[in-house]
C-alpha cells in the first residue's frame, strides 16, 4: 500500500509544577476581572499540526513520537507531550 | 602560553560582538567569532554561547541551536575537560543540549526583564567563579524573557554543588524581591557535575568595563579571567 498522508496535531504544555503566567494571566487579570469567576484554571501551551506521509494512523502516530523523543520537540523536564489527533488527509 | 577562545555565531545571535570585545580588548585574550555550522574544537581551549536569539528563539529559547553541530563540537570539549560557557541564551542552549541540569521558562512577570542585579556566588570552584570568593556579590544586569530557572532535581544540584550563582540584594541576602524572574530559589546560574561547563542568565561581558556600569564596578571581568586562570590551571 502506498504511504498516505496523516494530520497529526499535538499540544506542548508545561508540567503542573511548572508554573504558567501566561495562563495564570489570562484567569487572573482577564476572566475572573470580567465576572467568569467559575473559571478556576488556564494554562497555556504550545500547539503544533504537522502533516506527514505514513502507513497508516498508527505509524503516523510512532513517527511523531519518537520525533517528540528524538529532537526534544518538548522539553522533558518541563513539559508533557500531548498527541491530540491523528487524522488521514 | 597561546590562550585561544571561540564565541560562537548562531543566526539570531547579538552579544557575540560583545564577549568578543570584552575577551580580545579587555581581557586581552585571543578570541575568534566563528560561524556555528564552521566550529572546530580542535583549535580551541574554551567556548562561549553568547547571549541573543538563536534561531529566533522558536519552538523554545536554545532547542534549535541545541541541534546545530556547533553542540557537538563544544560537546568533546566539554567532555575532556574544557570550558564550556553559556550566556543567557547560551545558558537556554546549554540546558536544552542536556550539558546542563533544568530550564529556563518565561520570566513570571511576563515581561522581558533588563536591569542590573546582584548575584551571589555560591560555588567558587567552577571554570568561571575561581577567582571569586564563596559569598561575594556581583554587579551585572540581566536582559531576558526566558529566565526562570526551574529543574525537579533541585535537592540533587545543592548536594553536588551545581548552584553557582543566586540572586541577591546588594548584602547578599537572597530576599524574593532579588529574584527578578521567579527563578527557583533565586538560581542565576549553574553548572556540570565537572564544573567545567557554565551556564548564567546574566551578562558579565556587559559589566566588564567602567564605562558602561552606572556605579563603576567590573564585576564580569572576575568572570571571564577565572575561565582564563581555569584554562592555564588545565594546561599547567
Amino acid at each position: 500500500m502506498a504511504p498516505q498522508e496523516f494530520e497529526v496535531e499535538i499540544t506542548l504544555m508545561n508540567k503542573p509544577a511548572a508554573k504558567d503566567p501566561v495562563g495564570a494571566t489570562i484567569q487572573k487579570d482577564l476572566l475572573a476581572k470580567k465576572g467568569y469567576d467559575m473559571i478556576s484554571n488556564v494554562r497555556s501551551g504550545q500547539f503544533l499540526r504537522i502533516h506527514l506521509k505514513a502507513e497508516d494512523e498508527n505509524e503516523a502516530k510512532e513517527i511523531i513520537e519518537k520525533m517528540c523523543n528524538d529532537l526534544r520537540i518538548f522539553n522533558p523536564v518541563t513539559q508533557n507531550l500531548t498527541i491530540l489527533k491523528v487524522s488521514k488527509l | 602560553m597561546n590562550i585561544k577562545i571561540a564565541v560562537i555565531q548562531f543566526p539570531g545571535a547579538n552579544c557575540d560582538l560583545d564577549a568578543i570585545h570584552v575577551l580580545n580588548n579587555v581581557i586581552n585574550v585571543k578570541t575568534d567569532l566563528v560561524w556555528h555550522n564552521h566550529f572546530k574544537e580542535e583549535k580551541y581551549d574554551g567556548v562561549i554561547l553568547p547571549g541573543g536569539f538563536a534561531f529566533g528563539d522558536y519552538l523554545r529559547a536554545g532547542i534549535i541551536a541545541a541541534h546545530s553541530p556547533a553542540i557537538e563540537e563544544a560537546r568533546i570539549m566539554l567532555k575532556d575537560g574544557r570550558p564550556v560557557v553559556g550566556i543567557c541564551n547560551g545558558f537556554q542552549v546549554l540546558t536544552e543540549a542536556q550539558f546542563l541540569p533544568g530550564a529556563l521558562l518565561q520570566n513570571d512577570s511576563l515581561k522581558f526583564a533588563c536591569k542590573w542585579v546582584n548575584l551571589k556566588v555560591e560555588n567558587n570552584n567552577t571554570a568561571c567563579t575561581n577567582k571569586m570568593n564563596l559569598g561575594d556579590v556581583l554587579a551585572i544586569p540581566i536582559a531576558h524573557g526566558e529566565g526562570r530557572y526551574y529543574t525537579d532535581k533541585l535537592k540533587e544540584l545543592e548536594e553536588n554543588n551545581q548552584i553557582v550563582f543566586k540572586y541577591s540584594t546588594e548584602e547578599g541576602e537572597l530576599t524574593e524581591e532579588a529574584n527578578p524572574n521567579g527563578s527557583l530559589e533565586n538560581i542565576a546560574g549553574v553548572c556540570n557535575l565537572e564544573q567545567n561547563c557554565v551556564g548564567l542568565m546574566p551578562h558579565p561581558e556587559r559589566a566588564s568595563e567602567e564605562i558602561i556600569s552606572p556605579k563603576g564596578t567590573i564585576h564580569g571581568q572576575i568572570f571571564f579571567k577565572s575561565m582564563i586562570e581555569f584554562i592555564k590551571r588545565r594546561l599547567a
